[in-house]
């Protein structure tokens, strides 16, 4: 069974990398972008039977770092 | 006073904090590899040096913050021993939860690897008492993580409780209103991002680093 999980920072929360990616976009004549985020995919390859609360402990306790990220989890069909 | 000074995978400003923790102490710190589950018997100071633990994978600081060690660090902290992290220290001390707050990539995306001046903004602390308050300092930083960052009522709770110990007195990293240094509530955890190791003797060129270590063995013994 596989998940991935999506970390992203929180709203608000500055984002450099984001910002050094959106001027090297417009550097490249891409004029159209209006703002970018830099987030991490991180995909689990896990026993079958894990559990969504076990996901979300993984998430909490070690993937995110949630005092400035968020995280999302999306289970993938066998 | 009887020190140790936690190593990681990644560490390398281990020994630069042995030899500064020796030179002002007199006594050599144990050194203690992150496997360890237990700090060495009476354990009176903790401290957590620089470098790139983990290859600063996923988060700098965020492995080693889960690491066996950890768990007494945690441990002895609650019971008030003093435990200084300087620069991914410090970054292992907000990922372990033992400080606030989290050191984001510095605003300009540059390392940043110079001396900065810092403002001493409380001079009560076990880490602190021997400089002056609102004195300024001269100490090097290192670093691409320092960008200290946290929501505004942890940032006013910071000041009003006279957590923040050291203030950059310029823009160095975009860190929220300039903090290059904080306490916890207790007071006897401290994370700062500038190196008070590389700041210890005339050699260095600078020794205003010295005094930090000088207070913590005066408060301790």
């Amino acid at each position: 069974m596989k998940a991935r999980v999506f970390v992203t920072l929180k709203p608000g929360v500055l984002d450099p990398q984001g910002k050094a990616i959106h001027h090297a976009l417009e550097g490249l004549g891409f004029g159209g972008v209006q703002d970018v985020r830099a987030g991490k995919l991180i995909e689990l390859d896990l026993a079958d039977g894990t559990s969504d609360a076990d996901i979300e402990a993984m998430c909490k306790k070690l993937l995110a770092n949630t005092v400035i990220e968020n995280f999302r989890i999306e289970r993938q069909a066998a | 006073m009887k020190s140790a000074v936690l190593v990681f995978p990644g560490s390398n400003c281990d020994r630069d904090l042995a030899v500064a923790i020796e030179t002002v102490t007199g006594r050599a710190p144990a050194m203690v590899w992150h496997r360890e589950s237990e700090l060495p018997q009476g354990t009176d100071f903790i401290a957590i040096p620089g470098g790139f633990s983990y290859g600063d994978y996923l988060r700098s600081g965020a492995m080693a913050a889960r690491s066996p060690i950890m768990q007494a660090v945690a441990e002895a902290a609650g019971k008030g021993v003093p435990v200084l992290g300087v620069c991914n220290g410090f970054q292992v001390l907000t990922e372990a939860g033992l400080l606030p707050g989290a050191l984001m990539r510095n605003a300009g995306l540059h390392f940043v690897c110079r001396s900065v001046g810092l403002k001493v903004e409380n001079s009560q602390s076990i880490f602190t008492s021997a400089y002056q308050a609102g004195e300024e300092i001269s100490i090097p930083v290192a670093h691409h993580d320092g960008n200290y960052q946290a929501d505004a009522e942890t940032l006013d709770r910071l000041d009003g409780e006279g957590r923040v110990a050291f203030r950059y007195t310029g823009e160095v990293n975009g860190s929220a209103r300039n903090i290059a240094g904080i306490l916890n509530s207790a007071g006897n955890v401290l994370g700062m991002m500038p190196h008070p190791e590389r700041a210890l003797e005339p050699a260095h060129g600078n020794t205003d680093g010295r005094r930090l270590f000088e207070g913590l063995l005066e408060a301790v013994s």
